[in-house]
């Protein structure tokens, strides 16, 4: 258990990344060459309006899709598919409505060798305690909240202690109150057990409450404009004047790519 | 226990109706003999033991059939599911042959199979099959895509997120269509045994032929119950216990 607790971040090197997609239209470049380096532990925020390419870099240091052009390291070795060393977080939760609470915390923890049942059910309900829903483990998933369903599916990608969490998007369908509310569970949960996370938002103030850097990107096709690093003590709150004007900053900024690229 | 009682209160007011339209006249004993006469056959009947013999004729035709029906249907339609070669021949074969009334196969299976109990499985089969494929494949396309991938972000692929994904995220349409698959394998058989006498057992079909062929309205009416019955407690035998499951967890109403 307690080696469980311990495996180091990962550092994530993205190199001149691209990738896209064929339609009906031909093909539709969604992202061209990304270049991003993401430090061990480092939280890193991807802001940008739709079709910027965001999500599909997340997809792409997942393993859920292949690059077309260039490379994605992870701690040096080239990734080549979905493993449990990253695991993604979605934007809808992606909970399995056929088990309970528990069991999608364990799901993940059954593909890990070198645990027993025992063990397995220790390390869930650790993690179901870090989000607070220790009292609802047995229930179904349809029977919780918006927020509760996305902290099991937090405890759920955090449970085989990934090297890194991919977030998409993961708060966008939750009220204002839920939200601000996993901010904060967010950050303490960092805190104890610190990862490398990419997180992808169109929300910049959101962006600049969680990450170390966030970093802009444009669309048509998707590109990565600029970068900020925020260094904001911990824990922060959203409705902090310093955050606020951070953000506005950085709207400024993504306002400007957004405008050129349209007038291009 | 309310509506246990208020159930009890209707199907006791239908059998007073019944006795009380043949009581008074209104329909020919013939036609239609009482509750009284029809309940006598059933006392009879089971004290002699031909109406539970004929029961589990076929019961066991019936579970056969289907078992064997739905062996072959769940591994079919996760194959066309998965394959439009196969989705594009057999899930096209399928779709018309479960249009088919199920009766439609007695004849072949007669020839085929002469009267025999090959000819009852036979049918049985082909009532289920088709039904159960088409639902398997239906589950299996329609689940949303998010399952599969973030069985895969966590290390799942291959057999396991077939049997720990795919399977039971369609089972809200699985059960469905097994059922679907009961109620036509039921249909059939009934079919096939009026249609067809075979000397190695007789079934409830067959006991209703005879009765026609007696002209024992009574006994025609008694076993008609007994198929009514028996098709309600398979219900709430096979089926209830999953579909409260799917309740509870989906909170679908099944």
């Amino acid at each position: 258990m307690q080696d469980e607790l311990n495996t180091p971040p990962a550092k994530l090197h993205i190199d001149g990344v691209s990738k896209s997609f064929t339609s009906k239209r031909g093909k539709v470049p969604a992202l061209e060459s990304a270049t991003l380096t993401v430090d061990e532990g480092e939280f890193v925020c991807l802001v940008g309006p739709s079709g910027c390419g965001k999500s599909t870099l997340l997809n792409l240091v997942a393993g859920l899709e292949a690059p077309d052009t260039g490379s994605v390291m992870m701690d040096g070795k080239r990734v080549t598919g979905p493993g449990s060393q990253r695991m993604v977080m979605f934007q809808e939760h992606a909970l399995f409505p056929w088990l309970d609470v528990l069991g999608n915390v364990i799901f993940g923890l059954k593909l890990k060798p070198g645990l027993n049942d025992k063990e397995r059910v220790e390390v869930a309900h650790y993690y179901l305690k870090l989000v607070g829903l220790e009292r609802v483990m047995r229930a179904s998933i349809h029977e919780l909240s918006g927020g509760m369903r996305q902290r099991v599916a937090l405890a759920r990608a955090l449970a085989p202690n990934p090297r890194v969490l991919l977030m998409d998007e993961p708060f966008a369908a939750l009220d204002a109150m839920t939200r601000e509310q996993l901010y904060a569970d967010i950050q303490r949960i960092n805190q104890a057990r610190q990862r490398t996370v990419l997180f992808v938002t169109h929300n910049v103030r959101e962006a600049v409450c969680l990450g170390n850097r966030v970093i802009l990107f444009s669309p048509n096709p998707g590109r990565i404009r600029e970068q900020f690093v925020v260094d904001l003590p911990r824990p922060r709150d959203i409705n902090d004047p310093a955050l606020a004007g951070l953000a506005g900053e950085i709207t400024r900024a993504l306002k400007g790519h957004t405008r050129v690229q349209s007038a291009e | 226990m309310k509506r246990f009682f208020i159930a009890l209160t209707f199907f006791a007011s239908l059998i007073l109706i019944w006795h009380l339209l043949v009581k008074t006249g209104i329909w020919s004993p013939v036609l239609l003999p009482g509750p009284g006469a029809v309940g006598e056959y059933l006392g009879v009947a089971l004290q002699d033991g031909s109406l539970l013999s004929a029961s589990w004729v076929t019961i066991k035709r019936l579970l056969a059939g289907y078992l064997i029906g739905c062996l072959i249907g769940l591994p079919l339609g996760l194959m066309t599911a998965r394959s439009q070669t196969l989705n594009d021949t057999l899930g096209v074969l399928a779709l018309g042959l479960q249009t088919l009334p199920s009766v439609c196969w007695v004849p072949l299976a007669l020839i085929w199979f002469g009267q025999s109990e090959s000819a009852m499985l036979f049918v049985v089969i082909m009532g289920t099959l088709w039904s159960v494929l088409i639902s398997v494949d239906n589950g299996v396309r329609n689940l949303p895509p998010i399952y599969t991938r973030a069985a895969l972000t966590m290390g799942s692929s291959g057999f396991h997120t077939l049997r720990h994904v795919i399977l039971p995220a369609s089972m809200p349409y699985v059960i469905s269509g097994m059922k679907q698959g009961w109620a036509f394998a039921w249909r059939s058989l009934m079919a096939a045994e009026i249609y067809v006498t075979l000397l190695t057992g007789y079934g409830l079909g067959h006991l209703l032929h005879f009765g026609r062929e007696l002209n024992a309205m009574d006994q025609v009416a008694a076993v008609m119950i007994v198929i009514v019955v028996i098709g309600l407690l398979a219900d709430k035998v096979l089926f209830s216990p999953w579909e409260r499951f799917l309740h509870r967890r989906w909170g679908l109403n099944g």
